[in-house]
C-alpha cells in the first residue's frame, strides 16, 4: 500500500542523547521548528537527500520512556502511531546504554521498525567502553551504526542503512518479550480477546494495547473506552486481577514487574560479548570532579552566584553596542518617516505606533540573543541541571520546582533578563501546577525593560545610591515572586509537587554551531511576536492614546499662540521657520522663537494625551491611584507601560509636555520630576514597586497563553496589578505614616 | 546484608536496589530511570541544602528528593 509518508522518519531519544546535534547534523538549513498541535512541545522539521531519495525527518521530543505522563512523551508516542512514520532513528547514548536501550526497547514492543544511532562513541571509548555493535544489531535484528553526532561521524553510513530500510519497505513488527509468569498468560489472553474484536488494532498493535492494559496507562485506557466500553472494562478487570494478586504474593504491581522485565532483556542483550569494560568501572571521570566543585556545599553556590553575574555581564557589556546601533536605526527611520509623510493621523500612527511600538521591542533583539547564547551555553553544558539540582529544596518551599529556577533566571535573577524567553523555558516543567505558578510570578523579576524606567526614577530621587538601590530592588523582586509564588500554590494552586527525578548530564562542551542554531530557534520566536502580535498591540495603544485629539476651538488657540512667536520672531528667521513647517526644529532659525515654538508644540501635545482616550482612563483611576500616589501623567504612563516597560518612560515625557523624548534618554524627565515639588522620594519608591510587579507586558502575556490558557493570560494582568496596587500602597502609606513623605 | 531507605544512606556508601515500594507517576518516572530491583548504585552526594541525593548508577548521574528516595529500599553491606 502507498504510503503519503512513506519518507518520513521519526528521531526519538533521551534527553541529552545527541539527539538535537544529530538532527542538525543531518539536515543543516533545511529545517523548521514550530509546535504540535494544541501544545507547546516544540517540533522540529527538516529533510536530507540519500541516494536521490528525499527523507522527511521529525526530531520527537526527548524522552525516557513512551507512558503518558509527559506531554513529550505523549507527543512523541502519538505522533508516532497516528503519524505511522516509515521508521524510527532511535538516538542511544552508548556510555549509558542500558538506560537508553530502555527507550528502545518500548519502541520495539509498539512495533515500528528501528534503527540505531549509537551515539558518542568516543565518549564511550575514553570511558573504557566498547561496545559491539554488530553483535547489538544481530541480537536485535536492526540495524545499529556507530556515530558521533558532534562532528558528524557515522552520519552517511546511518542514512545509507536508513534508506535501505525505507528501499526495503520495512513493516511494524512488534517485539515480544517476556514480562515473567505472573504477567505473560493474562497478557496472552487479552491479546487474543483484542485480536478477535479489532480491538484499536487499525493503529495500536493488539499485544501493545494489551500491555497498556496491564500498566494502566490512562490516555490507551481513555481511547479504549471510546471505542469499545465492554472489551475495555472486561480488559481493566484482567488488569485489575494481575494487580491485585502481585499486590498479594509479591507485594509488587504488573507495570513493576514489566519495567524490571524490560531491564532484564536489556541486560541479557548486553551480556556476553556486547560490552567490553576495560578501565576500573568506578574511577573518577572528570565530570563528576567538577561536580565534587560546582555543587559542592560550599563553593557551588558561591560559583552558582559567580556564573549568573557573569552571564549578565557578558549579555550587558556585549550587546550594548548592537542594541545602540537598532536604536539608531530605528530612531533614524522614524525621522525619515516623520520628514517624508504628510502630517496627520496617517503620519502618526507610523510613526509612533508602528515604528517605535515594533522598534521598541525589536531594539531588544541583540540583547535577548547574547542573553540566549548564555543560557544556551549553561544549558548544553549540563550547568543548569546542576542549578536545579542546588535550588530545588528552596523553590519546593515555595511551591516551585528546581526547572523553575532557569525561567526565574531567564526572566532576570539578576535585573535585566526578559520574562518572553522565561515563558518558554517554563514550558519544560511538567506539572501545571508549578508551570502556572512559575508563569505567574517570574514576570516579577526585574526584566531589562523595567531597567531604564527604574535607571530614570533612581537617577531623579536616590542620586548616589543607585547600586544600593538596583541591589534593593532585586531582592524585593525576589520575595515577592518566591512569595506570591507560595501564596498563588497554597490557594488556588494547590496540589502536591511533581516528581523531581532530574538527570545530571555529564559535562559537555557544545559546539558553536549547536548553540547558534539553539540561540537563534528561541530569538526568532521572540523577533516572530514583535512583528505580529505587538505591532498590533501597539497600534490599538496607539489610537487610545491619539484619540478623539484636541477640540478644535483649544487647537487653534495653540495654532495662534504659535502665530504670534512667528510674527514676532525677526525677519531674518522667520522664513526658514516657516519653511520647515511650523513645528519642525530648524537649525538655521533663531534659537528663542525655536525654543517657544516646541514649548507650545509640547504643551499641546500635553492637552491632547490628557484628552484621549488612554488619558481619560489615567485620570479617571486617580480615584484609585491617589491611595499609592499616583497621579493621571503616571497612570497613562503605567497604561502605555503594559504594551512595553520601557514606554513608560516616552509616555510620561508627553505627559509632563517634554515633547518626543526618545527612550533611553533620560536625563531630562528624570530632572524634570527631581525638581517636582509634588514627587517625593517615597513616592517614587511606590512607583518603582508598582512598576515592578504589575501585569507583565503583553509579549509576555501572549507567551502565558501559549503555554498554558488565555484565562490564566489574563489572570496574570488582573492578579499581578492587583499584587502591585496592594504592596505599593501599603509602601506608600506605610511610609507616610511613619513620616518618610 | 541489610535494608535500608535510600535516604538514610551515607555520601560514597553503595548498594543495591531492594525494592520501589511507588506506584502510579513516581513509580512510573523511578522506573523509567533504571532503578529496578538488583540494579547497583553508588551515593555521590547531596545539595548544598542536603536535599536532592545524588546517586550513581547504570554510568549517570541521578538527582532525586528525599521524599522520592523514602520509596527506594536498598541493601547495602553492614557496618
Amino acid at each position: 500500500m502507498a504510503h503519503p509518508l512513506e519518507n518520513l522518519i521519526a528521531l526519538a531519544g533521551n534527553p541529552n542523547c545527541g539527539k538535537t546535534t544529530l538532527f542538525n547534523a543531518i539536515t543543516g538549513a533545511r529545517r523548521h521548528v514550530g509546535n504540535y498541535p494544541g501544545i507547546t512541545v516544540e517540533k522540529k522539521e527538516g529533510y536530507c537527500h540519500v541516494n536521490g531519495r528525499q527523507i522527511q525527518l521529525v526530531d520527537l521530543p526527548g524522552t525516557y520512556s513512551l507512558t503518558a505522563y509527559s506531554p513529550e512523551e505523549l507527543v512523541a508516542r502519538n505522533y508516532l502511531i497516528q503519524d505511522r512514520p516509515s521508521a524510527v532513528i532511535n538516538i542511544v547514548d552508548s556510555s549509558n546504554l542500558e538506560r537508553n536501550l530502555y527507550l528502545t526497547v518500548q519502541l520495539l514492543e509498539l512495533g515500528i521498525p528501528v534503527l540505531i544511532a549509537l551515539n558518542m562513541v568516543d565518549m564511550a571509548a575514553a570511558r573504557g567502553l566498547e561496545i559491539n555493535s554488530e553483535e547489538l544489531g544481530r541480537r536485535l535484528r536492526l540495524p545499529v551504526i556507530p556515530t558521533v553526532a558532534r562532528t558528524g561521524r557515522g552520519k552517511e553510513e546511518l542514512l545509507e542503512a536508513a534508506a535501505q530500510l525505507l528501499q526495503k519497505g520495512a513493516v511494524w513488527e512488534p517485539l515480544y518479550i517476556s514480562y515473567g509468569p505472573d504477567i505473560d498468560p493474562v497478557l496472552d489472553k487479552m491479546e487474543s480477546l483484542i485480536r478477535s474484536v479489532g480491538f484499536l488494532t487499525d493503529s495500536h498493535p493488539a499485544r501493545w494495547t494489551a500491555l497498556k492494559y496491564l500498566e494502566a496507562d490512562e490516555e490507551v485506557i481513555r481511547k479504549g473506552k471510546e471505542k469499545d466500553a465492554t472489551l475495555s472494562g472486561k480488559l481493566e478487570e484482567l488488569a485489575e486481577q494481575v494487580s491485585q494478586h502481585l499486590q498479594k504474593t509479591l507485594d509488587s504491581y504488573p507495570e513493576a514487574i514489566i519495567a524490571d522485565h524490560r531491564y532484564g532483556f536489556i541486560s541479557a542483550l548486553l551480556k556476553q560479548g556486547v560490552v567490553k569494560q576495560s578501565h576500573k568501572a568506578d574511577r573518577l571521570y572528570l565530570s563528576d570532579q567538577l561536580d565534587r566543585v560546582l555543587t559542592n556545599r560550599f563553593f557551588g553556590p558561591v560559583l552558582m552566584m559567580l556564573i549568573i553575574y557573569a552571564v549578565y555581564k557578558f549579555t550587558f557589556t556585549y550587546s550594548k553596542v548592537p542594541v545602540g546601533w537598532l536604536e539608531a536605526g530605528f530612531s533614524e527611520l522614524g525621522r525619515l518617516a516623520d520628514s517624508s509623510l504628510p502630517p496627520g493621523p496617517f503620519k502618526s500612527l507610523i510613526v509612533s505606533g508602528v515604528i517605535d511600538g515594533v522598534g521598541g521591542v525589536l531594539g531588544f533583539v541583540p540583547l535577548i540573543l547574547f542573553m540566549f547564547f548564555a543560557i544556551a551555553f549553561l544549558e548544553d553544558t549540563g550547568y543548569l541541571a546542576r542549578v536545579a539540582y542546588m535550588l530545588d529544596r528552596v523553590f519546593r518551599t515555595f511551591g516551585l520546582h528546581g526547572s523553575s529556577v532557569i525561567a526565574y533566571i531567564i526572566s532576570g535573577v539578576i535585573a535585566g533578563g526578559c520574562a518572553v524567553p522565561g515563558m518558554i523555558a517554563a514550558s519544560t516543567l511538567r506539572s501545571s501546577r508549578e508551570r502556572i505558578a512559575t508563569l505567574i510570578t517570574a514576570p516579577f523579576m526585574n526584566c531589562g525593560a523595567k531597567l531604564p524606567v527604574f535607571a530614570m526614577l533612581i537617577a531623579a530621587f536616590f542620586p548616589a545610591k543607585e547600586a544600593q538601590v538596583m541591589f534593593l530592588l532585586t531582592l524585593l523582586s525576589w520575595a515577592a515572586a518566591l512569595l506570591i509564588a507560595k501564596l498563588i500554590r497554597s490557594t488556588i494552586l494547590r496540589g502536591p509537587s511533581t516528581p523531581f527525578l532530574l538527570e545530571l548530564p555529564p559535562y559537555r562542551l557544545p559546539t558553536f554551531k549547536g548553540l547558534l542554531i539553539h540561540t537563534w530557534e528561541r530569538a526568532w520566536q521572540y523577533i516572530r511576536k514583535a512583528g505580529t502580535i505587538i505591532l498590533a498591540i501597539s497600534i490599538i495603544f496607539w489610537a487610545l492614546m491619539s484619540f478623539p485629539g484636541l477640540p478644535e476651538t483649544e487647537r487653534k488657540i495653540y495654532d495662534e499662540e504659535r502665530a504670534s512667536i512667528l510674527a514676532d520672531a525677526p525677519q531674518r528667521v522667520k522664513e526658514p521657520l516657516l519653511d520647515a513647517g511650523a513645528s519642525a526644529a530648524n537649525p538655521a532659525g533663531d534659537p528663542g522663537s525655536q525654543a517657544r515654538l516646541q514649548e507650545v508644540d509640547n504643551e499641546e501635545a500635553q492637552a491632547a494625551l490628557k484628552n484621549s482616550i488612554a488619558g481619560r482612563i489615567g485620570s479617571g483611576l486617580t480615584l484609585i491611584s491617589s491611595v499609592t500616589g499616583f497621579d493621571w501623567r503616571t497612570n497613562v504612563a503605567l497604561l502605555s507601560g503594559i504594551a512595553a516597560k520601557e514606554i513608560i518612560i516616552s509616555t510620561m515625557g508627553t505627559a509632563y509636555s517634554l515633547g518626543r523624548t526618545r527612550r533611553g534618554e533620560k536625563i531630562p524627565l528624570s530632572a524634570r520630576l527631581a525638581a517636582d515639588l509634588s514627587w517625593t522620594p517615597l513616592k517614587a519608591f511606590s512607583l518603582i514597586i508598582f512598576i515592578m510587579l504589575y501585569a507583565p507586558c503583553f509579549a509576555t502575556v501572549t507567551c502565558i497563553i501559549r503555554e498554558s490558557t488565555w484565562k490564566w493570560g489574563l489572570f496574570s494582568m488582573a492578579f499581578n496589578t492587583l499584587t502591585a496596587f496592594i504592596i505599593s500602597a501599603l509602601v506608600y502609606r506605610g511610609g507616610l505614616w511613619l513620616g518618610l513623605g | 546484608m541489610a535494608i535500608v531507605l535510600l535516604r538514610k544512606m551515607a555520601k560514597g556508601q553503595k548498594g543495591t536496589i531492594h525494592r520501589v515500594t511507588a506506584s502510579g507517576e513516581i513509580g512510573r518516572r523511578i522506573r523509567d530511570m533504571g532503578l529496578v530491583p538488583g540494579t547497583p548504585f553508588q551515593v555521590q552526594g547531596r545539595a548544598p541544602l542536603k536535599d536532592p541525593v545524588a546517586i550513581r548508577l547504570r554510568n549517570f548521574t541521578l538527582t532525586l528528593r528525599n521524599s522520592e528516595s523514602d520509596f527506594i529500599e536498598a541493601e547495602v553491606e553492614e557496618v
